[in-house]
């Protein structure tokens, strides 16, 4: 066998076998691509030069789809067909999303998920923002001239399980191989630290379109380590749109607007809030769709008063942190300004108030969550050399827990903790002879259950009848890197096992994602059969090279017996691959899978013996 | 993978003290994190990544153990099998029942005063340091577990304390 290069885990490969990596900022307002040229984080413009793709989707009377710019063309034309900001109802029920009587949408409560009524048929909130993310994918696959090996999407750090496992889905829905859901202040803060060579700590301040984000970090070299994170995932630049809306609607005493004429004023609202980041006022001069005229001027000092409230709930949580760090503002290095809505010279003055200091506002607000995505992305896709990346460590938003007696919640695993976690906890029967128990998985930071909000429910069933607290129930609670939540409980005594990626209550099942797959599969005339052999056959090329080199580096690990059976079995997945049984292709992956199993954990194992050592012999333990 | 066998102390290669160096610790930690950590593994088999995951929890899970005193000297009298909660005898002295209801008298009495706020947690802390100091002394000098355990129990109250001085003067700011 050909010797070939050793591929330690970050070890750059040749130029010419760069792999195409991206970072996504799916934002609720604009979205964006970039990825690295030449060392450089880039944003990659549209065929117009656009950076920013509105993210905006309008499904066609004639069955096609538009977005972005071209969508938004026909905003006030046809608003119930034409969505905007959809990453506000991402894993959220109608209940939950706030002014949902504001929107010019025809919602349908679904379980889990609100769904929107509209001309193309029932759409997903997932399937609104794969149309997105689709659009950009297309974008940077014309712009770099190849197959993309994956993508980091960031999501706001305060998103739940529910959300992230939503843009997840969309981003599956869209083709994309998501390699990491990157949160976005940390995003924002990888672009910012490595371009200013920052070390200490720095607190990002990033209020979005639709969500607001505080994370507090240490960055030191080679380091960036979020200490503590807060938010809210329901605020953001849309609410002072909102806020000022209502403040035209009074002014001008309108009646109730139809939706076009609805579409039509908050647009005005928003162009006035941009323009009162600038300028001292704003005229908002509208002819409606029946004839009447809006003529009002908005002062910089009324904006701040009708928008007072929203900037107060930024500071809670920005306190929140720093509490949570363990810090004091004084300790605080530089704050890091994120988001469009961070223009606004109330949001600016509130921010150098609490930290007493001026924020930094030397990066485009726009732009740095995608350029930092894009430099995380080209690290995961092993475009680097070993030394010259860095680790990443964050943490989870929200505490994580059950619902015990009494309507209880019992906190597993607490917020702010460094992500990945596992955590067990031990639980018992509450009756004689219970043969089952009711499992409902919680997150958030109130004592009761109906404070909280709920991710999953499931059964443990089949437990021997036993002594009311006799049985011995271990629930483990797994969150991985992409902050994302896996649940299994058991019990002791019988190894009686029920386990659930939390899921079902919010995201989608994999039948709903395959249902979607086909969907748009069979609408874009492709053949839904070559596409999933295809995905196939990219997993088992995956497979073979990312094995290969860990036989390079490392055979000398395995019995002759073990290399022989690890050789054939690879010989099978290339042979598997070749052909065209989808089938067989995943049947020679399963056993690749399995006997490189005892390898992986013995590769892991020298490797942080390797971690150790560089310490001196007197410091070792033994 | 990481060896389940190992304690947190072996696994950073640290003296099984409660003194801790915490720069070495925290040196090991991410030196470990930087080998085992998920994003080093994204384009790994499926096997490498699972390993990957588990090791960097395990390395998670240790340092902030470690990390925080309290968890760390806790960790101790664990693997010194001294069970902190379990047993029902050790029940706290009368006098340490009384200076908890004063504590709690005290904090309920400065509730909305940040001023009177701020200095109770001025005290609570002086009084907390002295607690990890004596601690200091029990587990690593004199290996008095008993003692530990006790001043563990009693700091367990004092740092819940010192949380909710921490709630009353964010609800006052709010």
């Amino acid at each position: 066998m050909a010797l070939l290069q050793i591929s330690e885990p970050g070890m750059s490969p040749a130029p010419h076998q760069r792999r195409l990596a991206v970072g996504i900022d799916l934002g609720t307002t604009n979205s964006l691509v970039a990825t690295m040229r030449s060392g450089i984080a880039v944003v990659l413009n549209d065929a117009d030069g656009h950076a920013l793709l509105p993210s905006i989707v309008r499904y066609c009377p004639d069955g096609s789809t538009a977005v972005g710019y071209s969508a938004q063309v026909q905003l006030a034309r046809d608003p119930r067909n034409t969505i905007v900001s959809v990453k506000r109802f991402m894993g959220r029920g109608l209940k939950d999303v706030a002014n949902a009587e504001n929107c010019p949408y025809d919602f349908h409560d679904a379980p889990g998920m609100v769904q929107l009524r509209t001309c193309a048929g029932v759409k997903s909130p997932v399937e609104v923002s794969a149309e997105i993310l689709r659009t950009l994918r297309a974008r940077a696959e014309a712009a770099l001239g190849g197959e993309l090996v994956g993508a980091v999407i960031t999501v706001p750090a305060y998103f739940d399980d529910a959300q992230r496992q939503a843009t997840k889905d969309a981003g599956r829905l869209a083709g994309l191989n998501v390699l990491r859901l990157l949160n976005e202040p940390t995003a924002a803060a990888i672009a910012y630290g490595l371009d200013n060579a920052a070390e200490g700590v720095y607190a990002v301040f990033d209020l979005g379109g639709g969500t607001f984000d505080v994370s507090i970090l240490r960055l030191s070299k080679g380091v960036f380590e979020v200490l503590a994170t807060n938010g809210d995932p329901a605020l953001g630049g849309d609410d002072f749109d909102h806020r000022v809306y209502c403040w035209i609607v009074e002014q001008a005493r309108l009646a109730p607007l139809s939706d076009e004429d609805m579409r039509l004023v908050l647009t005005a609202a928003r162009e006035a809030k941009e323009h009162l980041s600038f300028q001292s006022e704003a005229r908002i001069n509208v002819r409606l769709g029946t004839g009447d005229l809006i003529d009002v001027t908005m002062t910089q000092k009324t904006f701040a008063e009708v928008t007072r409230t929203l900037v107060q709930k930024t500071i809670a949580p920005a306190k929140k942190a720093l509490r949570d760090a363990g810090l004091t503002v004084e300790e605080v290095n530089g704050v890091v300004m994120v988001g469009g809505a961070t223009r606004m010279p109330q949001i600016q003055q509130a921010v150098a108030e609490l930290f007493k200091q001026a924020p930094l506002n030397n990066l485009d607000p726009d732009k740095v969550v995608a350029l930092g995505a894009a430099i995380q992305a080209d690290v995961l896709a092993g475009n680097r050399a070993a030394g010259d990346d860095w680790l990443l460590l964050d943490v989870n938003p929200l505490s994580l827990g059950l619902e015990t007696m009494g309507g209880l919640a019992e906190r597993v695993i607490a917020r702010n903790s460094t992500i990945p976690i596992a955590k067990a906890q031990d639980f018992t029967t509450f009756k004689d002879g219970q043969t089952a128990m009711a499992i409902h998985v919680v997150q958030g930071e109130r004592e009761l259950v109906s404070g909280c909000r709920s991710l999953a429910r499931f059964e443990l069933r089949g437990i021997p009848p036993m002594a009311a607290g006799a049985a011995r129930i271990r629930v483990t609670f797994q969150v991985d890197a992409d902050g994302l939540l896996s649940v299994s409980a058991r019990e002791a005594t019988t190894g009686v096992e029920a386990a659930v990626a939390v899921k079902p209550s919010y995201g989608l099942s994999d039948g709903e994602i395959a249902r979607m797959l086909q969907d748009s599969i069979a609408h874009a005339g492709d053949d839904a059969q070559a596409r999933a052999l295809n995905e196939q056959r990219v997993e088992a090329k995956r497979m073979l090279e990312a094995v290969t080199a860990a036989l390079a580096a490392d055979a000398g690990l395995l019995s002759a017996d073990e290399l022989v059976a690890l050789k054939t079995a690879l010989d099978q997945l290339g042979a598997a691959a070749a052909g065209s049984d989808r089938r067989a292709i995943m049947a020679a992956l399963e056993r690749v899978n399995k006997i490189t199993e005892p390898f992986a954990a013995r590769r892991m194992d020298r490797s942080i013996r390797l971690a150790l050592s560089g310490r001196r012999l007197e410091d070792m333990p033994f | 993978m990481i060896d389940l066998q190992q304690n947190h102390f072996e696994l950073f290669g640290l003296p099984l003290c409660y003194d801790l160096d915490l720069a070495r610790l925290e040196e090991s930690y991410r030196r470990l994190q930087a080998r085992v950590h998920p994003d080093r593994f994204v384009q790994a088999s499926d096997a490498e990544r699972r390993s990957s995951m588990q090791s960097s929890m395990r390395a998670n899970e240790a340092y902030s153990t470690l990390k925080h005193p309290l968890a760390r000297a806790r960790y101790l009298l664990e693997l010194r099998h001294v069970d902190v909660h379990g047993n029902s005898h050790s029940a706290m002295p009368p006098e340490f029942l009384e200076q908890q209801i004063e504590w709690r008298e005290a904090l309920e009495d400065a509730a909305h005063h940040p001023e009177a706020l701020v200095s109770l947690e001025e005290r609570l802390l002086t009084e907390i340091e002295a607690h990890y100091a004596e601690l200091a002394r029990r587990l690593d000098s004199e290996s008095d577990v008993a003692n530990a355990a006790d001043l563990v129990r009693r700091l367990m109250f004092l740092e819940r304390l010192r949380e909710d001085i921490g709630d009353a003067l964010e609800r006052l700011h709010a």
